[in-house]
């Protein structure tokens, strides 16, 4: 099995699994999300983000979910250092086949780009929730329980309040909406499943599920910026 | 009517005398060149001029000048074969060009393919790979009647759109990452769609990925680039096949 994990297509193994894992991922924490423009007392959230926090299956997959993402990224420099090793003298007149935005030219870039979102997300958000706390989840609000965060609180601060932030979390919704455009489809071809008929179907759900995904991420700052 | 003749143009060439010098762009003018003639032609009027010159002519890779053997290999204004597709280099004709224009033109570009001499690059890693297990080596008998194969007309098809390939590198130069697996994915797909193939499927898929990797190809990121540079049009659908192929070859070890 080492030499599948040093070969290129046992490499990219990998990184479509791990791939197709995030984007389950992402859905799951995208309908989570999504209460939050439903409900702006706050209640329906604050049970979601209880629920998550406490839900034993949740706590098992945490792990999961972190490996995954580590290998993701980890596989990506990989991947790149070997693929830019392959060509030590680039050419003059440059590759002008494909158009130099085109998402499957740039997914380090827009990976990377997806990853510097991810640390501030997780320094907005996640380190507040779990580790270090946050006098705001603990302000008090309708229909909290004893030792029910206040979330929304936490969440609709930063989103009314940061404008920025705003900007920021939208944009983070189009770049991992425009790097789900070329892995969708390539994950499956990457693992076989792909063929003449499926290639259109395929590129068609991705664009499909980076569209819900990007605009699903993108609509909840919006909503925030809008709304308040 | 007359084909139009381009007054003036400028072909900016790669120039490297041998494997280990640097080498450097030149810049050449070229005068009255008539539209139909094909980009190979112009460079042989180019040549022509070069050693009336007293200079060394641009060595470049050449053979039937009609699309179907694979030697030519010029990577022209940031485009393998040229700015038209579906075809090879020699195919390309000077109607494609304006007057004036400068022709950027440099070799292949990758690790596994060195420059030999100015726009020649060494591309026998390709046969290498098709050492590696591009070949059925179990006894298929005679030639029996076409009729007694069991083969459908769609696996026939797709067997033989991926064995036009005339592994010029094109797919190579153009990819971002150098890589060889559309190359490889119709060397291999070739034999996985046909009875004779499928018997040593797994041990090909293996070993020619393997020899791939060992060459210093890139891998594959699915930008799809190679299938639009391809001049005989190979799907990416066969790379696919060969990763399909490929892991269940590994899966089964």
């Amino acid at each position: 099995m080492s030499s599948f994990m040093k070969a290129s297509i046992g490499r990219k193994f990998f990184m479509s699994l791990t791939g197709l894992f995030l984007i389950i991922f992402l859905f799951v924490h995208l309908t989570l999300n999504l209460l939050l423009t439903f409900d702006d007392s706050g209640v329906l959230f604050n049970e979601a983000a209880h629920f998550m926090a406490t839900n034993p299956i949740i706590k098992i997959m945490e792990p999961i979910l972190a490996l995954g993402f580590i290998i993701h990224i980890i596989w990506s420099g990989w991947i790149t250092l070997e693929n830019m090793k392959a060509r030590p003298k680039g050419y003059q007149a440059g590759d002008n086949l494909l158009k130099w935005y085109a998402p499957a030219k740039n997914m380090f870039i827009l990976g990377g780009m997806v990853l510097i979102f991810l640390i501030i997300h997780l320094f907005n958000f996640y380190v507040k929730m779990r580790f270090t706390g946050d006098p705001l989840l603990n302000q008090p609000g309708p229909g909290l329980e004893d030792g029910v965060h206040n979330s929304y609180a936490l969440v609709a601060n930063l989103f009314i309040h940061y404008p920025v932030y705003d900007i920021i979390y939208i944009l983070g919704g189009i770049l991992v909406g425009l790097h789900i455009s070329h892995g969708f489809w390539s994950a499956f071809q990457t693992i076989g499943l792909n063929n003449s008929k499926w290639m259109i179907r395929l590129k068609f759900l991705a664009h499909l599920v980076a569209f819900l995904i990007g605009a699903g991420f993108a609509y909840i700052p919006l909503y925030f910026l809008i709304k308040f | 009517m007359a084909d139009k003749i381009l007054k003036k143009i400028y072909v900016k060439v790669w120039r490297q005398n041998n494997p280990s010098e640097k080498g450097r762009f030149e810049t050449y003018e070229v005068e009255n060149v008539s539209q139909g003639s094909s980009f190979l032609e112009m460079i042989d009027i180019l040549n022509d001029q070069l050693i009336r010159e007293g200079k060394d002519p641009i060595a470049f890779d050449h053979d039937c000048r009609e699309g179907i053997c694979g030697m030519c290999s010029m990577y022209i204004n940031g485009h393998a074969h040229g700015p038209d597709s579906e075809i090879t280099t020699c195919q390309l004709h000077m109607r494609r060009f304006e007057d004036g224009e400068t022709i950027t033109v440099e070799p292949w570009r990758a690790g596994a393919f060195p420059v030999i001499k100015d726009l020649i690059v060494d591309r026998t890693a390709f046969d290498k790979i098709q050492q590696a297990g591009g070949y059925v080596s179990v006894n298929t008998g005679g030639v029996p009647d076409g009729n007694t194969i069991p083969i459908s007309q769609v696996d026939a098809e797709e067997a033989m759109d991926a064995a036009a390939c005339i592994g010029c590198g094109a797919c190579v130069a153009t990819c971002k990452n150098s890589s060889a697996m559309l190359f490889v994915a119709a060397k291999v797909s070739q034999f996985a769609k046909l009875p004779q193939g499928k018997v040593e499927a797994k041990r090909r898929a293996k070993a020619m990925v393997a020899k791939m990797d060992e060459l210093g190809f890139g891998g594959c990121t699915n930008t799809g680039a190679c299938e639009l540079a391809c001049p005989k049009n190979i799907s990416i659908s066969h790379i696919a096949r060969l990763n399909r192929e490929y892991l269940k070859a590994k899966f089964s070890d």
